[in-house]
């Protein structure tokens, strides 16, 4: 017997069957379509911390240290968890008013509700005390510790740079980057970051409802470790360094320092400079624009990479190089002086001093007519069609001495100079009109020959090493690692053989013994030296140097400019030999000579 | 007639195999959805997972006894056994337990036990012991009213501790009195009611009105004009146009706030993900979460953290969810859908309709809670609080969801011996 209805049964199946399909649906969008469930998940749960490694120490070449980093605390919050505040006692503690707290915490919400914002950067060792016991009454606020860049020798504030925050275009380019981080901005900081910067570590930790730790994802599965960054040996002698800074003090200009064997930059002094330390730390935006706006001393400007200048008489040491490479002159070539070059309306002057001169002379004396006539000679030299041609060869050795080119050094910044161009002249004088006499005045290292500070000591340097050289650099080692980038150890062999050498050096010796740069002897030590005058059309000429020492086996080369130093010889050359007498002896006996120098004011 | 030789004779395995199923899969997700690292132990008693394994045993010890109780106690003791629950649950108004919000709940010693968890079962009992009465029809309008009060009463005394969803239970016995014979329309105009009542909630009522008026204008035009057809069509149409304007009259004045905002949420009105929003958002996120395989047992993080509230009794499912994934929470919908179809298969095969009915009152209980109770969780019915049969935390759910199936698998092994 069948119970009444019971066809029914099967209405009602067909609702339970249809209910257990909806959900199923349901749960299938649920868990599989829409994606914004496992989004949310996450936030719920994990927080990103980052571990942010210590940034590499950098020494001076003996081992002195130069940059560390000092603890501080950022104070950071996470907006989502800011509830229950006590504004007003939380502005008391650090120090602002409500107005700039509501501001940081809308900027902060603008970033991310959920992800930490810094919220007021680097408080001081009292405060982070004081407020690391009060902080759980405020809720979303938490204490960071990263590290600050202090720098115990204020000293190579040029060289080594500043770190910052890093700028949103950069985020936006570089995924490692996130805001609030800090990167290199000049100097090695910026050409080293990658190697300073090591690696930040991740922590993905997770936190229930009421907002406590429960400990690693997945037992720190997806965690990565911060590595530390690597620490840096740089090449600066931090002595001497610092002695040239001193000496530079209230002049401006650059020194630059080289051991020629190897390439690396012993010294770079950049004057007016700065005091590293202001460009780290709490106050460092408000120093920044106080250097930035100082326009009369522009302490911010790299001078050894950036200021470009005609190198004046060192320069006639190439073309007395050139010239012999080129065959026009040898030792024995003399060419007169009569007060100067005068030739075709073209007049070059020329100081009063023994004539004519022979080649070690002519360095010695640095007589500008017998460079103006070497010059023509090479320009004239039988076997080229054109004065273009054989210009072109004299530029072609010129270049080899890296110059009108830039280094693709270390040091993040610099600027090429500039050796004039065949083309440029035809622009000038119209297209192959023009003969050695128009430009006569690139015998003399005037006219449109431009040279940074650290070009004029590396072309010191290929005297010094007779014929090759490295390219100047900052730092010898990096971390562990056994070598350092191969261009700066390939050498770089220049378009002049070695035997042309001898006699530039023997003749700037002489301008040592008996000449323009006879302020710079020293006893027991040979020097080789070359005193020059930029022309400076806007005041006083600039004053510059370049020294070689020890002669018969060079150990440091240096160039000094002095702006509107005037002749050499007043304050470049005495820095150049006080400097050497530091490095070679280690020492200074001329004491008195220090004091009038570091304490001489040139005006600019 | 057969002697039952041992108490597991003729039990109804499928059944009885689900249940342990739903049971043991209960129990682990209780201990992964509240799984803390000190109370490892799943047999720690001071945990909800230790003491939902005592009420466990004592489940299965209730099982047993129900199995070696003779087959009539059921039938004979039908109506006292209601009658103590009602009493129990006019008891309970008086010396009861608040326990969020419900007075529901006596509390003896240590244990609470709630008694309109029992008395879902005991009206169960009662239904049908008076619709299997030889003389009874359930068109009769007498018999409408006997069948509308023993529903009735338990609804009213609930409803009088505030626990509305454990009133709302007693809906299910619509399937009961259909398959017994109730005119289908009952189903069509629940229905039809549900929508209404969404559709007044979203839509102007006016606008509802201007439509119900354009379907009586055209239905008016196809009708026979006899006098008794008008009247329907005129009745219906006041009667639905009543039952609009008093939705919004019942939404604003008689819900309470938290009832309307449940609403407001399902129905989109209203996001507040911190507030009203919160549970619900919260527990599409944890199931969401839990993808295609899920994030492995004791993986989860957002029941166990705390995020979903609730998480081992109303809104377990979200631990399967999160932590089985799509797979894990399908075989779970299943192995419930299974279950039902098992119990109405079992019912069609009595012999006597007390325990036909009875078996479809069993299958509508757990029906009910099973569809409110994940609709709930993947954000297809607004919040009520009522358990998931079987694998909530909960010694007196469990108990009474235990009692109301095998005293029917009790019925169903000695079916033939019974008449």
């Amino acid at each position: 017997m069948k119970a009444p209805h019971s066809e029914r049964q099967h209405i009602i199946k067909i609702i339970v069957l249809s209910v257990g399909v909806i959900f199923i649906l349901r749960l299938f969008y649920l868990q599989i379509i829409d994606d914004k469930y496992k989004e949310s998940a996450n936030r719920n749960v994990f927080r990103y911390i980052t571990e942010f490694p210590a940034r590499g120490l950098v020494y001076d070449r003996n081992g002195k240290l130069m940059v560390y980093n000092e603890a501080t605390y950022d104070l950071m919050v996470v907006p989502k968890d800011v509830k229950d505040l006590d504004t007003t006692e939380l502005c008391r503690l650090i120090e602002i008013t409500k107005e700039v707290f509501i501001k940081r915490l809308k900027k902060a919400k603008g970033y991310s509700s959920y992800v930490p914002s810094i919220f007021e950067r680097e408080i001081s060792k009292e405060m982070y005390g004081f407020l690391q016991e009060k902080l759980y009454r405020f809720p979303g606020f938490y204490v960071q510790a990263r590290s600050l860049r202090k720098y115990p020798l204020s000293i190579a504030a040029h060289v080594l740079g500043y770190i910052g925050e890093v700028s949103p275009q950069k985020i936006m380019n570089d995924a490692y980057y996130k805001p609030g981080d800090y990167i290199g901005i000049s100097g090695i900081e910026k050409s080293y970051e990658k190697e300073l910067r090591g690696k930040k570590g991740l922590k993905i930790k997770m936190y229930d409802v009421y907002n406590r730790e429960k400990g690693s994802f997945r037992n720190g599965m997806y965690d990565t470790v911060s590595v530390a960054g690597k620490d840096l040996i740089t090449t600066i002698d931090a002595d001497i360094q610092e002695l040239g800074e001193k000496l530079m003090k209230n002049k401006r200009g650059s020194i630059v320092a080289i051991e020629p064997k190897t390439g690396e930059i012993l010294a770079m002094v950049s004057s007016p400079t700065y005091d590293p330390n202001l460009l780290a730390g709490h106050d460092r935006s408000k120093n920044y624009l106080m250097l930035l706006q100082n326009t009369s001393e522009k302490p911010l400007f790299n001078r050894p990479l950036l200021a470009q200048y005609p190198p004046g008489s060192t320069f006639k040491l190439l073309n007395a190089l050139v010239a012999q490479q080129m065959g026009v002159v040898n030792d024995n070539t003399r060419y007169p002086c009569s007060l100067g070059f005068h030739m075709g309306g073209v007049n070059v002057k020329c100081h009063a001093h023994a004539s004519p001169c022979n080649l070690e002379q002519s360095i010695q004396h640095s007589c500008n007519s017998y460079y103006s006539y070497t010059l023509k000679a090479i320009l004239e030299k039988s076997g080229y069609k054109t004065t273009r041609e054989a210009f072109n060869t004299w530029r072609t050795i010129v270049l080899s001495f890296g110059l009108g080119k830039k280094f693709n050094d270390d040091l993040c910044n610099e600027l090429s100079g500039n050796i004039p161009t065949a083309e440029y002249y035809d622009k000038l004088h119209g297209k192959n009109k023009w003969r050695a006499l128009s430009i006569i005045s690139l015998g003399i290292g005037q006219g449109e020959i431009l040279l940074t500070p650290i070009q004029l000591a590396n072309f010191a340097a290929i005297i010094a090493n007779k014929g090759y050289y490295y390219i100047p650099h900052m730092v010898k080692k990096i971390g562990n690692e056994k070598t350092i980038d191969s261009r700066f150890t390939t050498k770089q062999i220049v378009k002049v053989d070695k035997k042309y050498f001898d006699i530039v050096l023997e003749g700037m010796s002489k301008s040592i013994e008996a000449g323009t740069g006879t302020g710079a002897r020293l006893k027991n030590i040979t020097m080789a030296g070359k005193t020059g005058t930029a022309q400076n059309p806007h005041g006083e000429d600039h004053s510059v140097f370049v020294l070689i020492a020890p002669v018969e086996n060079p150990k440091i080369v240096i160039s000094v400019l002095v702006e509107n130093g005037g002749w050499g010889a007043t304050w470049a050359v005495p820095i150049a030999s006080l400097l050497v007498e530091k490095y070679l002896t280690g020492k200074i006996e001329r004491v008195d000579l220090e004091k009038r120098i570091s304490e001489g004011v040139v005006k600019y | 007639m057969r002697e039952q030789k041992n108490i597991f004779q003729n039990i109804d395995w499928v059944a009885t195999g689900l249940y342990m199923v739903l049971v043991l899969f209960g129990w682990i997700n209780i201990y992964a959805a509240v799984f803390v690292e000190e109370h490892k132990n799943i047999f720690d008693f001071t945990q909800s997972y230790g003491k939902q394994m005592i009420w466990i045993a004592c489940a299965i010890v209730i099982s047993l006894i129900i199995l070696m109780t003779d087959i009539k106690f059921f039938s004979t003791f039908s109506y006292p056994i209601y009658i103590i629950l009602m009493l129990m649950l006019l008891a309970v108004l008086l010396v009861g337990n608040v326990t969020s919000g419900s007075k529901s709940w006596f509390l003896i010693g240590n244990f609470k036990l709630q008694p309109s968890e029992f008395a879902k079962f005991a009206t169960c009992l009662a239904l049908a012991k008076y619709l299997s009465a030889l003389n009874i029809k359930i068109q009769d309008i007498r018999t409408k009213i006997i069948t509308a009060f023993i529903i009735g009463l338990p609804v009213l005394l609930i409803f009088l501790q505030n626990d509305t969803g454990s009133a709302l239970v007693y809906t299910a016995f619509i399937f009961v009195l259909y398959r017994e014979g109730l005119s289908g329309n009952v189903l069509i105009l629940g229905v039809l009611g549900i929508a209404l009542f969404f559709l007044a909630l979203l839509i102007n009522q006016y606008i509802i009105l201007g439509v119900l008026l354009a379907i009586a204008l055209i239905l008016f035009k196809y009708i026979r004009k006899r006098r008794k057809e008008i009247t329907i069509l005129v009745g219906s149409f006041i009667i639905i146009a009543g039952f609009v304007f008093s939705v919004n009259y019942i939404y604003e004045n008689v819900l309470e706030e938290h009832q309307k905002g449940r609403i407001d949420v399902l129905l989109g009105k209203e996001v507040d993900l911190k507030g009203i929003g919160y549970n619900v958002n919260q527990s599409k996120i944890a199931i969401g979460s839990g993808g295609f395989i899920g994030k492995g047992f004791l993986q989860g993080t957002q029941t166990k953290y705390n995020f979903v509230p609730e998480q081992s009794t109303d809104f377990i499912f979200c631990t399967i969810g999160e932590e089985w994934g799509f797979v894990g929470s399908s075989i779970v919908i299943v192995l419930y859908v299974l279950l039902f179809l098992r119990i109405i298969m079992m019912a069609e095969r009595q012999r006597s309709s007390y325990s036909r009915i009875y078996g479809y009152g069993v299958a509508s209980i757990l029906f009910f809670h099973f569809v409110i109770n994940i609709a709930m969780t993947i954000g297809l019915a607004p919040v009520v609080g009522i358990p998931l049969p079987f694998i909530s935390y909960g010694g007196s759910s469990l108990w009474a969801f235990t009692i109301l199936l095998f005293v029917f698998i009790k019925q169903d092994a000695n079916r033939l011996q019974l008449l």
